[in-house]
């Protein structure tokens, strides 16, 4: 694929790059970026030697690296009823992602080289964007025994997760940390004490007493927040928090930060857009694990977005049935979709003049390229043609039932969001 | 005067002349009670489905009789858990009770908010008779028009509510109400399960049993259920009895005319004694009686509610 | 702009009378129960019994009906009808029961008040008092002790005011 994408408004924080310009794509990879100088287009020299090239008039609009979800569940194999992984690519790339990491929770669990194998090879074949699989870090995730780190790394695993479930045993979590140095790629951890969230539904406090749901205090995840910090600092292993959702997590990771601790956490966009009121009226769309929090938690991540405390937005996007939802709050899964809502989402953090747009496109592109140690994220000469192009101004209102992905399950319903992805260009496609 | 919605789900939902609306109709009812003839023909042709998805007998048969009373054609879905297990969701189960032609669904289920999902689905008139832990309407009213009854008013009443306030749906629709009411509610128990949270609806939190019964009008008895005390809530009936059990030296300590209420069933000798449950400031079986007047006053009241 | 039909000075005329023919009819006051319909009747069941009582010196029990729930109107009313008190302080059974109500019109209420008096007891018989009878009777009910009979077409509407209802004593028709 040759494409020449012109006058956009580029912004690459991997090159310190953020204008106006064009840019050249030959083969599949990027060839060079012409930034606008004194109103003079010196791509124009090249442009002209541009036969075949197919181009694209990006006046008015943004181009980004494209961007990569750090954590998504494609729920194939074992659970092709809530999403397959062909659903959940094109999901991602309407949502303007170019990558997404695969968490292992499938059936069965992605705890060895062939359901690796599986994943990728149907991702190369169905999948709209690229996969990066993460295996488990216990066997079936069982929090017991350490699973074949080594294996599923050389089969194609970028990190290790038992996302859904914490590693509830220090021992074994400090295995994983230590262990997982030999192949130096991040364990990432879901901070939940199963004790003390036990039977909790929503976010403990005066609503959840209120409503008559059993309540998860912040302090389920900021325990094991502590933990796993302390045995970062034990192992020297790389440590990557999960959806953080508390300020208390915010603050104890900003701590252990500033005493060199090697860690990295991300959040997502519903940690910083709305609160546990969403769950009034017994709204199952807006139960997800972690809870959603209470004010004082939002506005915690958002500082903690923009002091570099937490490192990157992931979608945490957890596509359910229907059916599965449209039932009593206790019983009903947890997760929200949220691929196609992500980048709407984060602009608002632009819009409150939390992030700059070179800060977002950190958060969703070069950070988590950098934490997983993969080729992507950047727009650098020589890298992947993975390109989102966004219009800012465009407004769209979320309506679940036009969702790409087959989860409609999103408390957004009804939302005006402003910035949407109009194009995304990856595996040397242009999704328009 | 009329109710405002088609539901009853909970009294947090309610105005205050909508409470006062219920009670003085409950008046009407409870007179109609004292006749030979208890019936009356108001709701005649129309139909009451009880939804029990928890085990009960009392809530039930007070629903059923009070449907009865009225004249309904009664049906009873006794939902075993494993019938539940089986499959059938709770939407099609009130979709098929819908399609039978029932008017009224009387619920009740061990997870909150399930009547409020009921109640979106269908058009028949939902009353929630005790949703999880979240609440219990018709037994607040039905206590309000007992405490109404024998005390002449519930603005400026002192009502201390003792016992596992966490896990009681009785204590949390008594308390919204009474507070509406400008009633000063006392919650009595220990930290485990009295939740200070309650004191941001306007209730007052006590750990102290005593001091927490002086000089009260009322004393409503929680029954302590034995699940809690499996779950760590506390260490053993023993020592929950001998720090927040009503023994008659604790009822000393509360007004010379106060009443002893409790929602049922009681475990005697461990958060009230016989002597008391026995005596006659104790209005437990009054409850009884006025939750029928009560729940003819609901199911007649959302009657003349079309959506 | 309403009419006056009758003002204090009739009514009290009206209802003198009213007491001489009940006790007229029933030779005397033994056996007898005034059961007023609420809300009307009521407060006129209790000026009769005071009627009765100069006449007679005898005390003649007074009780109230609410027939809310035996109207045969509940489904297609847009309000549920207020429940009042039923207090009927004689034992229904072998007694004669005057039941008493201000306008008597379709007949509807007083069917109802019929079903309801039957659920309560055996009177040995119901007689009816009304105050105004308007006619366009719906159902075959008639009146034994009439105050006054008014011609009326069906869309007016007749108002009987009470005292004891905080309004000035007066009968009206619109």
């Amino acid at each position: 694929m040759n494409l020449l994408i012109k006058n956009g408004h580029i912004i690459d924080p991997s090159q310190g790059i953020d204008g106006v310009g064009d840019l050249v794509i030959e083969n599949n990879r990027i060839k060079e970026i012409s930034l606008e100088r004194k109103g003079k287009n010196s791509a124009e020299g090249s442009a002209s030697g541009l036969q075949g090239f197919r181009t694209i008039d990006a006046s008015g609009l943004c181009v980004l690296p494209g961007l990569i979800d750090m954590h998504t569940h494609l729920r194939e194999p074992g659970f092709e009823y809530k999403e397959t992984i062909k659903t959940g690519t094109m999901a991602a790339v309407k949502g303007g992602f170019s990558s997404v990491c695969a968490m292992p929770n499938t059936n069965p669990v992605n705890d060895n080289s062939s359901v690796t194998d599986f994943i990728i090879r149907k991702a190369i074949q169905e999948g709209a964007c690229t996969v990066y699989p993460i295996g488990a870090i216990t066997k079936g995730q069982k929090g017991e025994e350490l699973a074949e780190m080594g294996i599923i790394y050389a089969e194609g695993c970028v990190a290790f997760s038992d996302d859904g479930r914490p590693v509830m045993s220090s021992l074994v979590m400090r295995r994983a940390l230590e262990y997982s140095k030999a192949f130096n790629v991040p364990i990432i951890s879901h901070c939940e004490d199963l004790d003390l969230s036990e039977g909790g539904v929503m976010n403990e406090g005066l609503l959840s007493v209120t409503l008559g749901l059993r309540g998860v205090p912040p302090e389920a995840e900021e325990v094991m927040v502590a933990r796993d910090i302390a045995l970062a600092g034990l192992t020297k292993g790389r440590l990557h928090i999960a959806h953080v959702s508390t300020a208390g997590s915010v603050r104890l990771i900003r701590e252990a930060k500033a005493r060199g601790i090697l860690i990295s956490a991300e959040t997502c966009p519903h940690y910083f857009s709305i609160t546990e009121k969403a769950v009034e009226g017994y709204n199952t769309n807006a139960k997800v694990n972690p809870p959603l929090r209470g004010q004082e938690d939002v506005d915690a991540i958002k500082k903690g977005l923009k002091d570099g405390t937490i490192d990157v937005i992931a979608t945490d996007h957890a596509p359910h049935h229907r059916d599965e939802k449209l039932r009593e709050f206790d019983h009903a899964p947890s997760g929200i979709s949220g691929l196609e809502t992500a980048m709407g989402l984060s602009l608002r953090l632009f819009e409150q003049g939390v992030l700059t747009l070179s800060q977002l496109v950190e958060k969703m592109a070069k950070n988590p390229a950098a934490i997983l140690g993969i080729d992507k994220g950047t727009l650098k000469p020589g890298a992947d043609a993975d390109i989102t192009i966004l219009d800012l101004n465009k407004e769209f209102r979320v309506d679940p039932g036009e969702f790409v992905s087959k989860g409609k399950n999103t408390p957004f319903e009804g939302w005006v969001l402003k910035g949407i992805p109009v194009i995304t260009i990856c595996k040397g496609k242009v999704h328009e | 005067m009329k109710l405002s919605s088609k539901d009853l789900l909970g009294i947090k939902d309610l105005s205050k002349d909508e409470i006062i609306l219920v009670l003085d109709t409950a008046s009407g009812f409870k007179d109609v009670l004292r006749r030979d003839i208890k019936k009356v023909p108001a709701l005649r042709g129309k139909t009451a489905v009880n939804l029990f998805f928890e085990p009960s007998t009392r809530t039930k048969t007070s629903f059923e009789l009070a449907e009865k009373r009225l004249s309904l054609d009664v049906v009873n879905f006794a939902v075993t858990t494993s019938s539940v297990v089986k499959g059938e969701s709770i939407i099609d189960t009130a979709l098929n009770v819908q399609a039978l032609g029932a008017e009224f669904m009387v619920i009740r289920h061990p997870s909150s908010g399930v009547p409020h999902l009921v109640s979106k689905h269908i058009h028949a008139s939902v009353i929630n008779a005790g949703d999880g832990i979240n609440e219990h309407p018709t037994q607040a009213l039905l206590d309000a028009f007992t405490m109404k009854e024998k005390m002449g008013r519930l603005e400026g009443l002192v009502v201390a509510i003792v016992g596992d306030v966490l896990h009681s749906r009785v204590a949390k629709s008594d308390c919204y109400l009474l507070t509406k009411f400008g009633a000063e509610v006392r919650l009595i128990g220990p930290p485990t399960l009295v939740p200070l949270e309650m004191e941001s609806v306007g209730a007052k939190v006590f750990h102290d049993m005593e001091e927490g019964l002086r000089d009260a009008d009322v004393v409503m008895m929680l029954r302590i259920q034995m699940e809690r005390q499996d779950r760590g809530f506390f260490p053993s009936t023993l020592e929950y009895a001998r720090y927040w059990g009503l023994t008659t030296e604790r009822l000393s300590l509360a007004k010379k005319e106060a009443i002893v209420m409790h929602p049922g069933p009681m475990n005697r000798g461990v958060e009230i004694v016989s002597e008391i449950a026995d005596s006659p400031r104790s209005v437990i079986l009054e409850q009884v009686t006025n939750g029928l007047a009560v729940r003819m006053a609901v199911l007649y009241l959302l009657a003349g509610i079309k959506e | 702009m309403p009419k006056e039909l009758l003002d204090k000075k009739d009514i009290d005329r009206i209802l003198s009378r009213m007491a001489h023919e009940i006790l007229e009819r029933n030779k005397g006051a033994k056996g007898l129960c005034l059961v007023g319909i609420q809300r009307g009747g009521v407060h006129l069941a209790k000026r009769l019994a005071y009627k009765i009582k100069e006449i007679e010196d005898k005390d003649v029990p007074v009780g109230s009906l609410d027939i809310a729930f035996y109207r045969d109107d509940l489904s297609i009313r847009k309000e549920q009808p207020q429940v009042r008190r039923t207090e009927v302080p004689c034992e229904l059974t072998d007694q004669k029961v005057v039941l008493v109500d201000d306008v008597l019109f379709t007949g509807r209420s007083i069917r109802a008040a019929l079903d309801a008096l039957m659920d309560i007891g055996r009177p040995a018989n119901i007689q009816l008092a009304v105050l105004i009878d308007r006619g366009h009777r719906e159902l075959p009910i008639k009146a034994d002790f009439v105050g006054k009979n008014i011609p009326t077409a069906v869309n007016e509407n007749v108002e009987v005011s009470l005292e004891e209802e905080g309004k000035e004593d007066g009968v009206t028709i619109e």
